[in-house]
Order: C-alpha cells, then structure tokens, then sequence
C-alpha cells in the first residue's frame, strides 16, 4: 500500500473541500436567495464541471496554469514556481472540477426551507450572512454534510484532472487513483485490489455516514 | 402616519392603492384575493412595488422614482402572518431574541420575558415550534415581531388560529400596549366580527382596489347587518 499517496489523497481533499466550502456555501446563497436572471447562468457555470469530460477539463487548466498564457506565467512569478505538475495545482483544479458536488446539496437544501422563514428572518433585521449561517444552514444540515462528503469522495477519487494537471510525482501529485492506474499498469492485480479495495471502503464509510445520520432525522419526525 | 401610494402588478393580479392611516389602528377588510397580504408585503419591504412610494412618520421607506428601498429590516416594521414562521431549531425564547441582537444579553432577556408576557406565553420560552399548537405559536410570533419596538405593525390574520376568548383577551391586552408604546398598526382580515371587534379606521379593499375608508361602523354597516341577520336566524 502506498501510504504517502494515501496521505496526499486525504491532504487534497480536506484542503478542496474546505476552500469548496468557503465557496460553496455563498454561491448556494446567491442563488437560491438572489433576484435576476444573470443568476440563471451563474447556476450553469458552476455545474459545466459535472458535465465537463474530466481530462478536458484538466487540459484546460494545464494550458491556462501552464507557461503558455500571461496568466499561468504570472502565477508562476507570484508563487515562485508553476500551479501545474504541483499539489497547488491540484487544488485549484480539484476545486473547480468538485464545484458542482459541493453547490448543488446546498442549492437543493437551501431552497427546501421556508421561505415564509426567510422572509421573518429578514424582517428581524438578518443581512445575508446571518440569514445563512442561522437559518439556512442550521435547517439545510443534511445538505450540508452531503456537500461536505460528496466533496471529499470525488476529490479522493479524480482521476483525469490531477492526471492531466498534475502528472505522477510522488509527494506531489501521485494520488491513490493515480497510484491504482500505475498498479495495473504494472500488471500487479493483487497491489491494485487492495487501492481499489480502500478508494471503495471511504466512499461506502461516508456514505453509511450520510445515511445515519438522514435515519436519525426520520426518527425524530416520527417521534 | 403611514402614507401610501402603490402600483404593483404580479401575473394577473393587479394592486393599485392611494392612501393615508393617520389612525392608530386600521383594518384592511376585504374577501381573499382582494390583495390585503400583497400590500402587507408591500408595506413591510419584502416585495417591491412597479411605481409608487410608502412613507412612515415622514420617512421615506419606498420610492420607485428614486430607487429608494429600505430594507425589510430597516424599516422599523414587523409582520406577522396567519403562519407564524417561528424558527423551528429556535426555542420560543430564543425566537423571540432573533431581532434583538443590538441589546447586551442582560437586556434582551428582560425584553424576551416581557414580551413573552404581554402575549400570555411565558410558560412557552424553552419550548420548540413543534411542542406548540398553533394557537401559543401565533402568540410567540407576535411577542418575537413587537420584541423589537417597531413603530409600524402589520398583522394578517394573526388571530386565526385563537379561539374567540383568547383572541379577544389578547386583542384588549395588545391594543393597550400598542397604544401606549406608540406603535400604529395596520391588521388585515376577511373576518367582519374580527374587524368590527377592533375599533378602528377600516379600509375596504375588493380585487385590488380601495373601495371605502372610514370608521368601522360605517365602512362595515352591511357586513354588520348581515352578521345581525344571521344571528337573529340562527336564534329562531
């Protein structure tokens, strides 16, 4: 087993989903709050990475984050070295390639409540962020440990961004999927299996997590 | 005084509504659908009007023609709707102290308990929305809507789910305060014994439009009458 492309595959993903977090859970609020039709298109902006093949995806990203455009070179003079082949990079396109896995639970949770709430809420004075951080996340929690899972799996699981974006170095960029394709590469079945066998234990653990804790809130209703 | 003039359009629905209460209490009556919550809506800020301004005491809360829109929270208006939306992960304490986060916590708490007071509920504060009937949850709603010393009230049907001595008890006890603490409020109902029991200025409101303003006795005589009538028959 490899345990430092076990240990990166977590670090990737708790570091995604907290910055997938900070972003998600405003965007969700935009536009399950706001008022125009731009949002429309905000909406669909921030769910073209689900539909987005993967590797084209982080084709994309090695272009833009890479030495051929202005913007890639002025990253690289900001950081000192360039996003892409560099656990920098990773983030930024496991962020992007997870945006719609983190907003869409939200987007879902946030509208299910009341609006008549939202409406009391406001009249008692609540700006934007009170309203979110004591009404609406408060009521959509669910939604929100959703978000939070489905964030961390398909982190830990990508495959063709961090491939295409990243490349295989180890300590860097070589996450478990990563590590997986080279086991069979390499015709080692047995090695592969275990990966395999782990990449599917975290996503059945988190997903038994979800699922407690929903039968726990059917409990209490029919309490 | 709250002075008015609106003009808003929503599907087919069309609200068109030039008026001033200079009254303490005003009734808007009408039959549902004739626009009453749409311009409690209207009036509190969390819709917006096609044209026209709303103005408090002289301040200008509402102007189409400047753009002006003071938020719901800023306007010092409540609302209480026949739903009384209580925050259901909130006790009835904390639900009241929602809109009372500038005071320090000594303070807010003198204030919960009294308002909780005032409303007959302070045997309800460390109770959940779910543990309430829908008579002590309107209670709660109305305590966490005057909690922040409004000087606008706006009320839709808020006694509906009180049976008639609660909500006449309450209605004596409210008014009282109101009047005391200089808060004008405007109540919107379809029910003429609700109407004619407060004595106010009554607006006549019928598919949008104002068709009567006046005292209560006058503004409601037909509806009085035929309340009457069928009393009398029911008696016979």
């Amino acid at each position: 087993m490899d345990w430092q492309a076990f240990a990166l595959s977590l670090r990737l993903a708790t570091v995604t989903t907290a910055i997938l977090l900070a972003i998600a859970v405003p965007l969700a609020a935009l536009i399950v709050l706001g008022r125009g039709r731009w949002l429309a298109a905000v909406e669909a902006l921030a769910t073209l990475p689900m539909v987005l093949p993967p590797t084209v995806l982080g084709f994309f990203l090695l272009v833009l984050l890479g030495p051929r455009t202005a913007f890639g070179r002025g990253i690289a003079s900001m950081l000192g070295h360039p996003l892409a082949f560099s656990f920098d990079g990773l983030v930024v396109g496991s962020v992007i390639y997870s945006l719609p896995f983190a907003v869409q639970p939200l987007v879902a949770g946030f509208s299910s409540v009341d609006s008549a709430l939202v409406d009391a809420a406001r009249l008692l004075g609540a700006g934007p962020v009170r309203l979110v951080s004591s009404i609406l996340i408060p009521l959509a929690r669910r939604s929100l440990l959703a978000a939070v899972v489905l964030s961390l799996l398909h982190t830990i699981g990508e495959f063709g961004v961090v491939l295409m974006l990243g490349g295989d170095i180890p300590g860097a960029t070589r996450t478990l999927s990563i590590v997986l394709y080279d086991q069979v590469e390499d015709f080692d079945y047995a090695a592969a299996g275990h990966t395999a066998l782990l990449l599917l234990g975290l996503s059945a653990l988190a997903l038994v997590a979800i699922y407690a804790t929903s039968q726990k809130r059917g409990g209490a209703r029919r309490a | 005084m709250l002075e008015f003039s609106i003009d808003s359009r929503r599907g087919s629905f069309h609200l068109q509504v030039e008026c001033t209460f200079a009254s303490d209490w005003t009734v808007i009556f009408g039959p549902s659908g004739a626009g009453k919550s749409t311009l409690l809506r209207l009036l509190a800020g969390l819709d917006h009007p096609l044209h026209g301004r709303i103005a408090l005491n002289g301040h200008t809360l509402t102007e189409t023609a400047g753009g002006l829109r003071v938020p719901p929270g800023h306007r010092q208006t409540s609302l209480v709707s026949q739903q009384p939306a209580l925050f259901p992960h909130l006790t009835a304490a904390a639900n009241v102290a929602y809109g009372l986060r500038s005071l320090n916590p000594a303070a807010r708490s003198r204030r919960v308990d009294q308002m909780l007071d005032l409303v007959g509920a302070t045997e309800l504060a460390t109770r959940r929305p779910q543990d309430l009937s829908g008579g002590q949850a309107q209670r709660v709603a109305l305590a966490r809507a005057l909690a922040p010393a409004p000087r606008l009230l706006l009320l839709d049907e808020p006694f509906s789910a009180l049976d008639g001595v609660a909500s006449d008890e309450l209605l004596v006890r409210l008014q009282n305060w109101l009047r005391e603490s200089k808060v004008q409020t405007v109540v919107a109902t379809h029910d003429a014994t609700d109407a004619l029991a407060i004595s106010a200025e009554v607006l006549l409101l019928r598919d949008g439009r104002l068709t009567a303003l006046g005292p209560a006795a006058q503004v409601l005589a037909s509806e009085r009458a035929r309340l009457l009538s069928r009393l009398q028959a029911s008696e016979n």
